[in-house]
């Protein structure tokens, strides 16, 4: 065995690609967050639909996406993995009475199964808008924007785009004409059922209890426990990862929701 | 004071374990948890029973050999001390109390609450240790060591390698131990010569016992009697990853 996967295979490199994927996934959070932010855009979707055209052709961020749904499965199954043998070292004969609250809080004893509600959720997410709008049927919408006052107005597009082009601008008479897939729309009308806005709201829920722990966890896992920055740490991991993004999240399906009440 | 005492009895190695409940009458508050113990014994061999094994030797928690999992949480109730510092005051009349043995793969039972420790005692084999050679002490003075550094290593030299920290963990790990361990030697200047390969011996002699991955819970520093921080595993997990990416061994 070479030393990279001696290393990679111990339990300290286990621990090590989890905080390294943990830390990579936070990120994307960021990412995510900060574009899907222009849901709440009152525009009929305009701004958020061509955010996602960028997204899906873009090179760059398509590069990026296939090593984020690797790491995304790298960090699940390595977890599950770990979890597992972690069990195991236990022993067959399992504590008869067992105080883990006296020593640690419940939910750094539970990213395992944290870390699962979010696998189920990252499906369930995943077939409602990617899958969708990449294999599915998405209708197209056809925006006019007045580009003196901004104003858009949108109409829904029955004609054929050609080719793959999901995406298709001219600019006449001041007048800006966007003819694109509208996964606003799908949005809209999936947070429209009650059941999928409370398991969304509910997922957020172990984001943030998960995220409460790892993020700090990942960067114990590094060696990075100093008083200089365990400050900045806690901030982010509770104040930023653990409360701010995960309320930010749940907002958008709870938005749709009453909107559409 | 009377007590219920539901106590792992279990023959040996081989065979299944389970429960049995004991009644204690005539505590006083001031016994240690052993010497209710001795009490408890003294009753069974009076009664023509076989009496409850149990490891003990100091009593005066440096030894690190009392190793009791008392209602769910090692060494008792109480923080930062072992269980013959543990006193009955701490209980209250009539209370039902739960003794079990350390729980891991890597400890298996010997007989009743007495585990076998030795996977320890391999760990610091592998490494835990500074090699001298023969030849006079040097002068103490003219190896200066920072106040801090010497704080810092003597903060870690205090675990007295009891398994607590293995207990508490829901993953049976050894970070907190072995990271004692290691940052001991690691802040000195004698432990310079070997740092880069004590740490992954170690690391490696910790794996292949079969103790669980630390997923930084937090329960062992919490259960510690000797309260090792946690910051030590994050020593360790530095050392660990700088000494594989610029040792020599490949």
């Amino acid at each position: 065995m070479s030393w990279v996967t001696q290393t990679l295979s111990s339990s300290i490199g286990k621990k090590l690609v989890m905080a390294l994927s943990g830390l990579f996934l936070c990120s994307f959070l960021i990412v995510h967050m900060s574009g899907n932010l222009q849901l709440f855009k009152h525009d009929d979707g305009l701004a958020f639909n061509v955010y996602a055209v960028f997204m899906t052709t873009n090179p760059l961020i398509k590069t990026v996406s296939y090593g984020l749904y690797a790491l995304i499965l790298l960090h699940a199954f390595e977890g599950l993995y770990l979890a597992k043998q972690n069990r195991q070292a236990r022993g067959n004969q399992r504590y008869v009475v067992y105080n883990g609250k006296a020593n640690s809080s419940w939910f750094s004893r539970s990213m395992a199964l944290l870390g699962t509600i979010l696998l189920v959720f990252i499906v369930v997410h995943m077939s409602n808008f990617w899958f969708e709008y990449k294999f599915g049927y998405v209708p197209y919408t056809q925006y006019e924007q007045n580009l003196v006052t901004g104003e858009v107005v949108a109409t829904p597009f029955e004609g054929e785009i050609k080719g793959k082009m999901e995406e298709f601008v001219r600019e006449e008479n001041q007048t800006r004409v966007v003819i694109v897939k509208d996964l606003y729309r799908s949005v809209m009308e999936g947070f429209k059922n009650p059941i999928l806005v409370l398991f969304y709201v509910l997922s957020m829920f172990a984001v943030s209890f998960h995220l409460v722990h790892g993020f700090k966890s990942a960067f114990q896992t590094l060696g990075i426990n100093h008083s200089k920055y365990n400050p900045l740490l806690n901030f982010l991991g509770v104040g930023v990862f653990g409360i701010l993004i995960p309320i930010g999240f749940a907002l958008m399906p709870l938005y749709f929701f009453f909107k559409s009440m | 004071m009377n007590l219920t005492l539901k106590v792992w009895r279990q023959k040996n190695k081989k065979t299944e374990g389970k429960i049995e409940t004991y009644q204690v009458a005539g505590i006083s508050p001031d016994m240690s948890f052993l010497e209710m113990f001795d009490v408890l014994n003294e009753q069974l061999i009076g009664e023509g029973k076989e009496p409850i094994a149990f490891d003990h030797d100091c009593r005066e928690g440096i030894c690190g050999m009392c190793s009791m999992y008392i209602n769910g949480r090692p060494h008792g109730p109480k923080g930062g001390i072992t269980t013959c510092q543990l006193h009955m005051r701490s209980f209250s009349d009539g209370d039902t109390i739960v003794v079990e043995p350390w729980r891991a793969k890597a400890f298996p039972v010997i007989k009743d609450l007495v585990v076998d420790r030795n996977a320890f005692d391999r760990i610091q084999a592998a490494g835990g240790f500074v090699s001298v050679n023969t030849g006079n002490a040097q002068d103490a003075n003219s190896i200066p060591i920072a106040k801090e550094d010497a704080d810092e290593a003597f903060a870690a030299a205090a675990c007295i390698g009891c398994g607590a920290c293995v207990a508490a963990c829901q993953n049976a790990s050894a970070m907190l131990f072995v990271s004692a361990k290691v940052s001991q030697f690691a802040l000195l200047p004698q432990g310079q010569p070997e740092r880069k390969m004590r740490v992954e011996r170690m690391v490696a002699q910790m794996d292949e016992e079969g103790f669980g991955s630390c997923t930084n819970t937090g329960a062992c520093s919490a259960e510690c009697p000797k309260e090792i921080s946690l910051e030590h595993i994050a020593r360790l997990n530095r050392e660990y990853l700088g000494a594989k990416l610029t040792s020599q061994g490949v």
